[in-house]
């Protein structure tokens, strides 16, 4: 009667499987109690374009790994032998998802380091963008979450009201994925006409889902069972994995870098961030759902705010010739995945030395990943992985 | 954040300091102390986030630059800790003791500018590369043109332009200034 205590739910798995001296995994692939189970790169439980390795005794995790590398298209390299002004289209690529984040740093370090200041006009511009940009982003990745544990319906409720999203940055970019708004010295346009209107008929689309995927998926009981206790973050291990965002908000680190370290004109909009305490799945989510009705707010008073006149675009150098001063920066922003950073190294040409992006996902989808996927039952990892928000080509750029 | 940069003036040889922001400092170090450095400021100075591990290739000078980023969340401030070491049979001391996820930068240093890190978990497993055979392909010296051009055979009627050229020609001629 003893062993049955393993398949007690929440019952203390730490010391299984055995350890090494080392500190490694003991197990013996011979013995036959083991099972090695390639989940992705294509696969519907696995975060775009990646892999993990796990090593299963039973349906439980006993070791897993992480592989990338299957959209590595060396976007680092490339930017080494192209301009700055070239780099723009190819670093929004970096995640595909929510490619804004990846203008808005690449931008700032460019302005840094070349002591040009956006205009007061395109910082508010710049904001609704990134905002825009957060909250589609996770109109996916709410539902998602629930999609993970067989609720597809939050999904396609999403995907329309991300849709109004994405009408709205056709209008003011005219792109919907990729928009290369966002050129060191401001913004490419200004709000075109009526846009404000139409912005706020979105935002209450976008409180009418909060709505309805609260009733469906945050009170379902089916997700509640698979999604309370299960990926739990401890809290130690905020700092010791480098974990940021809403995986760290969940485990109740007040954490954010607009908040923290106020760009653009983040200081003069009133907001909360959003922090709870369980750490679990069900709490990342819920953060997610509450960040997704703050983004929605902040879209309103940005909007409210937006100065009516003057230029969105600071003169420029020739972009053929714009040699950036020699020097090094590092500029952060608030991605709707957490901390999302570029490193940005000037010789003092017309061609970077060395940009190198730092993404939530570099330490959420490797480290972090292996380590909460071990005694997870092989039918949480899909979960497990989703309640990370992992964005796989920002890890292999 | 004058006090701290004093402080760890007293402890380590720092050769250059340069205040980029008021939240944001770079200082160099030699190669030995490094690691001393960032493990210092992560005891006694409060930056317990680490954010990255960087290498720029400075392939004119012989050396590889380091670059540890932290950050203190009480303070919210960045400091980034430099270091130089020599491209040939280039190593460095292993940070992975330190935080979870600096094996992981270490690893993928390994493969793109094989720097070693003796002693750092899987750092000889492949990370974004698969049965690479070449040089390390983030080495400034390694020729993308001709590896894709090697490698990728192009197709029949296809043509490529010198970017800068291009713009040169096409879209700016008229008011191009060198």
């Amino acid at each position: 009667m003893k062993n049955n205590k393993i398949f007690e739910k929440n019952s203390d798995r730490s010391k299984f499987p055995e350890k090494n001296a080392d500190g490694t995994n003991k197990i013996d692939l011979s013995s036959e109690k083991y099972t090695k189970v390639w989940q992705g790169p294509n696969h519907p439980g696995v975060t775009g374009n990646m892999s993990l390795e796990l090593t299963l005794c039973g349906d439980e995790v006993v070791d897993a790994k992480t592989h990338v590398g299957y959209l590595h298209r060396g976007f680092e390299k490339l930017f080494e032998r192209r301009l700055y002004m070239q780099v723009m289209p190819t670093c929004i690529r970096m995640c595909v998802p929510e490619s804004d984040t990846n203008e808005y740093c690449f931008a700032e370090a460019v302005e840094e380091l070349s002591g040009i200041e956006a205009p007061e006009k395109a910082k508010w511009l710049r904001m609704l963008a990134l905002e825009m940009s957060r909250l589609q982003m996770l109109l996916r990745v709410v539902p998602g979450q629930g999609g993970t544990f067989g609720l597809g319906i939050g999904v396609q409720w999403g995907m329309y009201v991300r849709e109004l999203i994405l009408d709205l940055f056709e209008e003011l970019t005219g792109g919907r994925i990729y928009h290369m708004y966002m050129l060191p010295g401001g913004v490419r346009g200004d709000l075109p006409e009526g846009f404000k209107e139409r912005a706020q008929k979105a935002m209450e689309e976008v409180y009418r889902f909060a709505k309805r995927i609260d009733d469906v998926m945050f009170n379902n009981a089916v997700f509640k069972k698979r999604a309370i206790g299960t990926g739990y973050i401890d809290p130690s291990w905020i700092d010791k994995f480098g974990i940021v965002g809403p995986n760290a908000r969940a485990a109740g680190y007040n954490r954010d870098v607009r908040k923290d370290y106020p760009y653009l004109r983040y200081d003069e909009l009133d907001w909360e961030v959003p922090v709870l305490e369980n750490s679990d799945i069900y709490t990342r989510a819920r953060i997610r759902w509450m960040d997704m009705q703050v983004t929605a707010d902040l879209i309103s008073q940005i909007l409210e705010k937006m100065p009516e006149e003057g230029s969105f675009k600071a003169p420029t150098p020739n972009a053929l010739n714009w040699r950036i001063p020699k020097g090094e920066t590092y500029v952060r922003a608030e991605a709707s995945r957490g901390e999302y950073g570029y490193y940005v190294v000037s010789d003092g040409t017309a061609y970077p030395r060395r940009i190198n992006l730092r993404g939530p996902s570099y330490t959420h989808a490797v480290a972090l990943l292996e380590k909460l996927l071990i005694n997870a039952n092989i039918a949480d990892v899909p979960g497990i992985m989703v309640s990370l928000q992992t964005c796989p080509p920002e890890i292999e750029r | 954040m004058q006090n701290i940069i004093t402080n760890i003036q007293r402890h380590f040889n720092i050769s250059e300091k340069v205040e980029q922001r008021k939240d944001l400092f770079f200082v160099s170090t030699i190669k030995e102390q490094a690691v001393p450095l960032v493990t210092h400021l992560r005891d006694y100075e409060g930056f317990s986030y680490f954010i990255m591990l960087s290498v720029v290739d400075w392939i004119e000078e012989g050396e590889f630059q380091l670059t540890y980023l932290l950050n203190n969340p009480e303070k919210k401030m960045d400091i980034g800790v430099r270091t130089r070491i020599s491209r040939e049979n280039a190593s460095m001391e292993s940070a992975h003791h330190l935080w979870e996820h600096v094996a992981t930068f270490q690893r993928e240093i390994k493969e793109m500018y094989g720097i070693d890190f003796p002693g750092s978990p899987r750092v000889d497993e492949e990370f974004i590369l698969e049965g690479w055979d070449d040089i390390p392909p983030m080495r400034r010296e390694f020729d993308t043109k001709k590896y894709s051009e090697e490698t990728y055979f192009p197709r029949p009627g296809s043509k490529s332009y010198d970017p800068r050229e291009y713009m040169k020609n096409k879209l700016y001629s008229d008011d191009y200034e060198e």
